[in-house]
C-alpha cells in the first residue's frame, strides 16, 4: 500500500534498522500468546478500526478521543529508535509516530497530574491471550509526567512507513526508547492522568523484578539475568553479543530526568 | 498384554534409541539451514535443546514406574535414554555458552553464581556428568551394583533441578514448566510412596 508520509527525526540512530520480517515475527504481546512468534501468528482476527482512546483523569479536556481525530492534529515523524527487552534483546525500529507530549498538551494536564496511566484493549474474543490469566488484563503501564512529555517519548502508529501491524500494538502504542520494551505499552485504549504512581502488570506481577521506572540499565541487573549485554535479533547465528549502554544509549537526552535519584532503587 | 509388548520389544535393540534419539537433533539443523528456525535462531535452538533433555530425562523416569505398575519392561533401553539427555543438556549448555553468553566468562560465572535459575541448570548438568560417566558395564561393575544403583539416584535431583530451571527461567506462569516439574516431582515420589506403604 501506500507509504505513510513522515518527516525526519533528529532522534533517529543511523544504526541499521531490522527488517519488517524480524520485526513482524518476534513479539512479546502476551494478548496473543507467549510464543514470540505467536503474536503474527494468533492476531489475524485483532480489529484495530475504528479505534478511539479514553483520556481522562487530571486533565481540562476529557473524553473519548477518535484516533482520526487525534492523528488530524499531529505531523507523523519517523523515528529510528534502539529496542531493547528486558529479556536482554534488541532490534533497531524505524517507528511512525507522534510525541506523547503534543497529545497531552492538547487535552491540556492539569498542574495536580504527576504521572500517566495508559491501558491496552481487553477484546478475549480477538485475543487468544486474554482467555487466560496469565497477566491480569488490561495490561497497564504507566509513567511520570516528566517521562511522558520528553521529546523522545512518542505514540507510535506504524513502522517502516506502513501502518502498526496488529502484532506490534495496532493500530497505536508508546514507544519510550530508554526504558525495557515491557514499558511501550500496546493498542492503547485509555490515557490517564493522575497525581500518584500507578499500579502496572508487570510490577504488579513481580514488583522485586519490574520496576516502575524500569530504565535499561546495564548496571542493576534483573534478579534472575543479567543486563550488562543483550543480542541484536537478525544477526544470524553468530551475531556478536553487545554491550548495553545505560538508557539504551539515549542518557544525553534523558539522564537529567533523574538526577539525584538512586537508580539501583528506583529500578 | 505386558507379555506380548516386552516379547515384541526383545527385537529392538538399545542401539535403535540412540539412532532415533539424534533424529531430532538433525531435524534441528535441518530447520536452521532451511531458514525455518524464526529470526532468533539461537534462542530458539537453546530452548529446544534444553526441552528435548527435560523430556528424556521424564522418560528416564518414567521406565522403573512403568514396569512396576504395567509390567511393560523398557529398562535395557534406559541408559540410551539418559545418555541421549545427557548429550542433548551438553548441547543445551554449549549453545548457551559459545551461540548466546558467547564465553564473556565474566557474565557466565556471575551467572552461574547469581541467577538461581542458571544455578539450577548448571547443578543438573554437573549432577548428569557422573551418571554419563558411570552409564557402562564396566562401571557397574567396578563399582558394584548397590553402589551404583545408589550413585544413579542422582537422577530424580538432576531431573528436579532441570525442572525447576525451566521454571525459574520463564516470565509469568506459562503452563508448560509447571507441567513438567510436576511431572517430575511425582515421579520421584513413585520411588518413595509405594515402597513406604508396602
Amino acid at each position: 500500500g501506500a507509504k505513510i508520509p513522515t518527516v525526519p527525526s533528529a532522534f533517529s540512530t543511523d544504526e541499521a534498522p531490522n527488517t519488517f520480517e524480524e520485526i513482524t515475527t518476534y513479539n512479546n504481546f502476551y494478548e496473543f500468546g507467549t510464543a514470540k512468534e505467536d503474536p503474527a501468528r494468533n492476531s489475524g482476527a485483532f480489529k484495530p478500526d475504528p479505534w478511539s482512546i479514553e483520556i481522562d483523569g487530571l486533565v481540562d479536556k476529557p473524553g473519548s478521543y477518535d484516533l482520526a481525530d487525534i492523528l488530524g492534529g499531529v505531523t507523523l515523524e519517523e523515528r529510528i529508535y534502539r529496542f531493547r527487552c528486558v529479556e536482554a534483546w534488541s532490534m533497531v525500529i524505524p517507528w511512525v509516530g507522534f510525541e506523547l507530549a503534543t497529545l497531552l498538551n492538547r487535552v491540556g494536564v492539569q498542574p495536580s497530574a504527576k504521572y500517566v496511566a495508559f491501558e491496552t484493549i481487553v477484546r478475549p474474543e480477538e485475543m487468544p491471550g486474554q482467555r487466560r490469566e496469565l497477566l491480569e488484563w488490561p495490561y497497564r503501564e504507566g509513567l511520570r509526567l516528566d517521562e511522558a512529555m520528553h521529546p523522545l517519548t512518542i505514540m507510535a502508529t506504524g513502522l517502516y512507513g506502513e501502518a502498526m501491524p496488529n502484532q506490534n500494538g495496532a493500530p497505536i502504542r508508546l514507544v519510550v526508547p530508554w526504558k525495557y520494551g515491557f514499558k511501550s505499552i500496546k493498542s492503547i485504549v485509555r490515557i490517564s492522568l493522575m497525581d500518584r504512581m500507578p499500579p502496572t502488570t508487570w510490577n504488579m506481577l513481580n514488583a522485586r523484578e519490574y520496576g516502575f521506572y524500569s530504565n535499561v540499565n546495564p548496571n542493576v541487573d534483573h534478579p534472575r539475568w543479567s543486563q550488562a549485554s543483550e543480542r541484536r535479533v537478525g544477526g544470524g547465528l553468530f551475531a556478536k553479543r553487545i554491550d548495553t549502554p545505560m538508557f539504551n544509549g539515549y542518557g544525553e537526552q534523558v539522564a537529567g530526568l533523574y538526577t539525584g535519584q538512586d537508580l539501583t532503587k528506583d529500578y | 498384554m505386558d507379555v506380548a509388548i516386552n516379547t515384541a520389544l526383545r527385537r529392538v535393540p538399545p542401539l535403535a534409541i540412540y539412532i532415533v534419539g539424534v533424529m531430532p537433533l538433525a531435524w534441528l539443523v535441518w530447520l536452521l539451514v532451511d531458514g525455518q528456525l524464526g529470526v532468533d535462531p539461537v534462542k530458539r535452538i537453546e530452548h529446544q535443546l534444553g526441552e528435548w533433555a527435560l523430556q528424556l530425562l521424564v522418560a528416564g523416569l518414567v521406565i522403573a514406574p512403568l514396569r512396576r505398575y504395567t509390567g511393560i519392561n523398557l529398562v535395557r533401553y534406559r541408559r540410551a535414554i539418559g545418555l541421549l539427555a545427557f548429550f542433548y543438556v551438553s548441547l543445551h549448555l554449549a549453545t548457551w555458552l559459545v551461540l548466546d553468553i558467547q564465553l564473556r566468562w565474566a557474565e557466565i560465572w556471575a551467572d552461574i553464581v547469581k541467577r538461581p535459575y542458571i544455578t539450577a541448570g548448571f547443578v543438573a548438568f554437573v549432577a548428569m556428568i557422573p551418571l554419563a560417566v558411570t552409564s557402562n558395564n564396566a562401571s557397574i561393575r567396578r563399582l558394584g551394583p548397590k553402589a551404583w544403583q545408589q550413585l544413579h539416584r542422582l537422577t530424580y535431583f538432576a531431573a528436579i533441578a532441570g525442572a525447576v530451571h525451566y521454571l525459574w527461567l520463564v516470565k509469568a506462569w506459562p503452563p508448560e514448566p509447571i507441567i513438567y516439574l510436576i511431572l517430575v516431582i511425582l515421579l520421584v515420589l513413585t520411588r518413595i510412596l509405594p515402597r513406604a506403604a508396602r
